[in-house]
C-alpha cells in the first residue's frame, strides 16, 4: 500500500559494503515507508543477501560508505540484537541449525527480548506457550517442532516456516525476507505467503527478496527492484517482475556496462 | 591454538617431591582394614618418580598446583550434602568424608550389601591391576592415604540406585570405592565430588561387572581454582555387561581423570561420555584407556571440552585392540570448544589396533563458537553474551543429558554453567 505521507521506516543511502577485501554493495539507494511491500530481485550473486545481512548487522560485512536510517536512527551504529529488538527482522535465506538449543526456549528468549524493548512484560513459560501455539497457526506448523533443537534436521520448507513463526512472534516493523519462498512446496508457499500478508499492516513494511513471480502472485508488491552488481539498477511496479519473468536479465549487462562507464568517467581514481 | 606456558613458582622446596615427602611424614601410622594397602602405597610413593612433563602421560599436565596445598590429610569435616536437593524416595545417598563409615546408620536397599573383610581382601585392587594402573602415582597416593573403603555388592538380578557425595576442604581427601556387580545386577550411581577449599580430592574407584550386569555412573565434579582432583575410575567388564560412564568436571585448578576399562573377554558394551570445562588458569586432563581382551567388544566414546581464559584442556584416548579382540567395534570422538585465544587444547586419540577385523573410528575437532550461529541468535534479539552462553550450554548438554537421573536433577552443573556464562566465577 503506497501512501506518500506514510512515515519512512527505512532509508538506505548510497550504501557500500565489503566482505574481507571484496566490495559487494556499491551504492544501494532505497526508501521504505510504512505499509509498503518491496520486492528485490536480481541474478545470483548480485548482492541481495549481502544487503539483507548488512541491514541485520552481520559482523562479516563491513560498511564502507553511505548510511541507513531506521525510524530516524542510525541503524548501522546498533548491535544486531538491538536492531532485532527495535523491530528489524531478517528471515534468512539459509536458517542456521543450532543443535542442543531448544527451539521453544530460543523463541521465548527472543520474544521476551523484543517485548522488554517495547516496554512490555516478559512472558513466563506458560504464557509463552499460549502465544506460540496461537502463532503456530499462522504458519500451520506442528507443535512438535517446538520440542526440537533450533532448525536441526528441519527440512528446507520447515526451516522457512520456522522463520515466519519467529516473525509472527517478534512482530517486526521492517521484515526482510530473503528467499523465504525457495524450497517451499506449493502448499507451503501459500501458507508462508498467507502468513506474510497476515502480518503486513499499515504500520509495517516488508522487503521480499525472491527469484520468482509465483511469490509475487501471492504477495502483491508495491515496488519491484532489480539488483545488479551491488546496486539497485531499476525500480518499477509489480509489472516489472512480470517483465523480468519474460525477458530474463540479459538487458542488465548492457545497462551495467553503461553505468560503470559513467562511474569510471566520474571517478577515475576509484579503487574497488 | 595459542600456547600459554604456565609458570608457577612452587614453594616449600623440592616441588612435588618435597610435598610428597612432607605428606608421607604427616600421615598417621598405618592402621585399620587398609593398613597393608597404606604401607604399600607409602613405600611406592617414596620410591616412584613424581609425575612431571618429562613423562609422556603427564606431558601437558602440570601438577605443581598440588604444592600449594597443605601436604596433610584433611581435617575432620562433617560430611554434608550441602545445598543438594533431597534424594528421591527409595534412593540411598551416602556421604563420604574419607574417615567415618559412610554406612553407619544407613539401611541399604534390597540387593545392596557391604563386602565382608575376607571378600574385601580378595577383591580390592583386582581391577586396578587388571586395568594396569595400580602403580600409577595418583593411585599409590590414594593407597597411601585412604583410611576408608566403601565396598559394595549389588546382588544378581537386583537393581539399585545410589548417590555418593563428598566435599573436600583443605588438605587431602582420599576416597576409595569398590563395587561388585553380580550377574544381571544393575547399578545407577550418581556421584558428586565438590570442593569447598584448597584441597586435593583423590578418588579411586574400582568396579567389577559380571556377565550381563549394568552400571550407569555419573560423576559430577565441581571444583575451585585452588582445588585439585585426581581420579582413577577402573572398570572390569565380563561379556554382555554394559557400562555407561558419564563424567563432567569444571572449576578445578587441576583435574585429572583416568577412566580405565577392560573388557576381560570382549563382548561387552562400554559407553564413555566426558565433559570438562576450564577457565582462568585451570587445567583439566582426561586420560582414558580401554582395553579389549576378547572379541566383539563395543566402545562408544565422546569427550567434550570447553576451554576459556588461559585454561588448558587435555584429552588422551587410548584404545587397545589386541589380536584376540577381533570384530571389535569402537568409536571415539573428541570435540572441543575454544573460547579464548589464550586457552589451549591438546587432544589425541591413541589407537593401538593389532586385530585385523575391527571397526575403529575416531575423530577430533576443535572449534570456536560459530559466527553464523551467534549471529542468528543475535538477529533474534539475544545479546552476544546470552547467545554464546546458550551455545556453550548446548555444547555441554550433549554429555550432561546422559547423566543418571539423580545427577541431572541436582542441577548443580547447569547452575555452574550459567554462572560461568555470566562471568561470575572467573578467577
Ligand atoms: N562471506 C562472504 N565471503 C566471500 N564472498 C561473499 C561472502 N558473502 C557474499 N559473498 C559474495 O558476494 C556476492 C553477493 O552474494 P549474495 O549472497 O549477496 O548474493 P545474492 O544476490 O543473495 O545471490 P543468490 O540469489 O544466489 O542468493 C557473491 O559473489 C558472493 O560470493
Ligand atoms: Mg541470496
Amino acid at each position: 500500500m503506497i501512501r506518500p505521507d506514510a512515515p519512512v521506516l527505512l532509508e538506505i543511502r548510497d550504501l557500500h559494503a565489503r566482505v574481507e577485501a571484496k566490495a559487494i554493495l556499491k551504492g544501494v539507494n532505497l526508501t521504505i515507508r510504512a505499509g509498503e511491500i518491496h520486492a528485490v530481485m536480481g541474478r545470483n550473486g548480485s548482492g541481495k543477501s549481502t544487503l539483507s545481512k548488512v541491514l541485520a548487522g552481520h559482523p562479516s560485512y563491513t560498511v564502507t560508505g553511505g548510511s541507513v536510517t531506521y525510524r530516524g536512527e542510525n541503524l548501522l551504529e546498533l548491535d544486531p540484537e538491538i536492531r532485532a529488538r527495535a523491530g528489524v527482522f531478517l528471515g534468512f535465506q539459509y536458517p542456521v541449525e543450532i543443535p542442543g538449543v531448544s527451539n521453544l526456549e530460543f523463541l521465548r528468549v527472543s520474544t521476551n527480548a523484543r517485548r522488554v524493548h517495547r516496554g512490555e512484560a516478559e512472558l513466563d513459560t506458560f504464557e509463552f506457550e499460549d502465544l506460540v501455539r496461537e502463532r503456530l497457526q499462522v504458519v500451520q506448523m506442528d507443535p512438535a517442532f517446538l520440542e526440537r533443537s533450533v532448525n536441526e534436521g528441519f527440512s528446507g520448507g520447515e526451516k522457512k516456516r520456522n522463520e515466519i513463526l519467529q516473525m509472527a512472534l517478534l512482530e517486526p516493523l521492517v521484515a526482510i525476507l530473503d528467499e523465504t519462498d525457495s524450497g517451499l512446496d506449493i502448499d507451503a508457499l501459500r501458507i508462508v505467503a498467507g502468513g506474510v500478508n497476515h502480518l503486513a499492516t499499515p504500520d509495517t513494511a516488508t522487503l521480499l527478496i525472491t527469484h520468482y513471480q509465483r511469490l509475487l502472485d501471492a504477495i502483491t508488491p508495491d515496488y519491484v527492484h532489480v539488483m545488479a552488481a551491488g546496486r539497485i539498477l531499476r525500480t518499477g511496479g509489480k509489472e516489472l517482475a512480470l517483465e523480468l519473468e519474460q525477458r530474463g536479465y540479459d538487458w542488465v549487462d548492457a545497462e551495467l556496462a553503461a553505468l560503470e562507464g559513467a562511474d569510471a568517467d566520474r571517478q577515475p581514481a576509484e579503487v574497488a | 591454538m595459542v600456547a600459554s606456558p604456565t609458570v608457577r613458582v612452587s614453594v616449600g622446596g623440592g616441588g612435588l617431591e618435597g610435598w610428597t615427602r612432607q605428606l608421607l611424614e604427616r600421615l598417621p601410622a598405618p592402621a585399620g582394614a587398609l593398613a597393608a594397602v597404606q604401607e604399600r602405597g607409602r613405600a611406592a610413593l617414596a620410591a616412584l618418580p613424581v609425575p612431571s612433563s618429562r613423562q609422556e602421560d603427564w606431558r601437558f599436565t602440570d601438577l605443581s598446583l598440588l604444592t600449594d596445598l597443605e601436604p596433610a590429610p584433611a581435617g575432620a569435616v562433617a560430611a554434608t550434602a550441602g545445598d543438594l536437593p533431597p534424594s528421591a524416595p527409595g534412593v540411598v545417598r551416602l556421604l563420604l568424608d574419607g574417615r567415618s563409615d559412610p554406612l553407619a546408620g544407613v539401611t541399604l536397599p534390597p540387593g545392596l550389601s557391604a563386602l565382608n573383610p575376607a571378600e574385601l581382601v580378595q577383591a580390592l585392587g583386582h581391577t586396578l591391576a587388571a586395568t594396569g594402573c595400580e602403580q600409577h602415582w595418583p593411585v599409590e597416593l590414594n593407597h597411601a592415604a585412604s583410611e576408608q573403603v566403601l565396598a559394595l555388592r549389588v546382588a544378581s538380578r537386583h537393581s539399585v540406585t545410589l548417590e555418593l557425595v563428598s566435599t573436600a576442604a583443605a588438605g587431602l581427601l582420599p576416597l576409595r570405592l569398590l563395587l561388585i556387580l553380580e550377574e544381571k545386577a544393575e547399578l545407577d550411581l550418581s556421584q558428586l565430588v565438590q570442593a569447598r577449599g584448597a584441597g586435593l580430592t583423590s578418588l579411586v574407584l574400582e568396579a567389577h561387572l559380571a556377565r550381563s550386569a549394568r552400571l550407569h555412573h555419573g560423576l559430577v565434579a565441581l571444583g575451585l581454582p585452588q582445588a585439585a582432583l585426581l581420579a582413577h575410575l577402573a572398570l572390569e567388564q565380563e561379556p554382555e555387561s554394559a557400562v555407561t560412564l558419564v563424567s563432567a568436571t569444571a572449576g578445578w585448578g587441576l583435574a585429572r581423570l583416568e577412566p580405565r576399562v577392560r573388557q576381560v573377554d570382549g563382548g561387552a558394551n562400554t559407553t564413555l561420555r566426558g565433559l570438562q570445562l576450564v577457565d582462568g588458569r585451570q587445567i583439566a586432563d582426561t586420560h582414558s584407556h580401554v582395553l579389549f581382551s576378547g572379541p566383539e567388544g563395543e566402545l562408544d566414546q565422546l569427550h567434550k571440552a570447553v576451554a576459556d581464559g588461559a585454561g588448558r584442556s587435555v584429552f588422551n584416548g587410548a584404545v587397545r585392540v589386541p589380536r584376540a579382540a577381533q570384530r571389535t567395534n569402537a568409536a571415539q570422538l573428541s570435540r572441543s570448544l575454544l573460547l579464548s585465544d589464550r586457552a589451549r587444547i591438546d587432544t589425541k586419540p591413541e589407537l593401538e589396533i593389532v586385530a585385523d577385523d575391527v571397526k575403529c573410528a575416531h575423530g577430533a575437532t576443535v572449534s570456536c563458537l560459530q559466527t553464523d550461529e551467534l549471529f542468528y541468535l543475535q538477529s533474534r534479539g539475544l545479546a552476544a553474551s546470552q547467545a554464546s552462553d546458550l551455545l556453550q550450554r548446548a555444547f555441554c548438554e550433549e554429555v550432561l543429558r546422559e547423566l543418571p537421573a539423580a545427577a541431572r536433577s541436582w542441577g548443580s552443573f547447569q547452575a555452574m554453567l550459567s554462572a560461568a556464562g555470566s562471568g561470575e566465577d572467573r578467577p
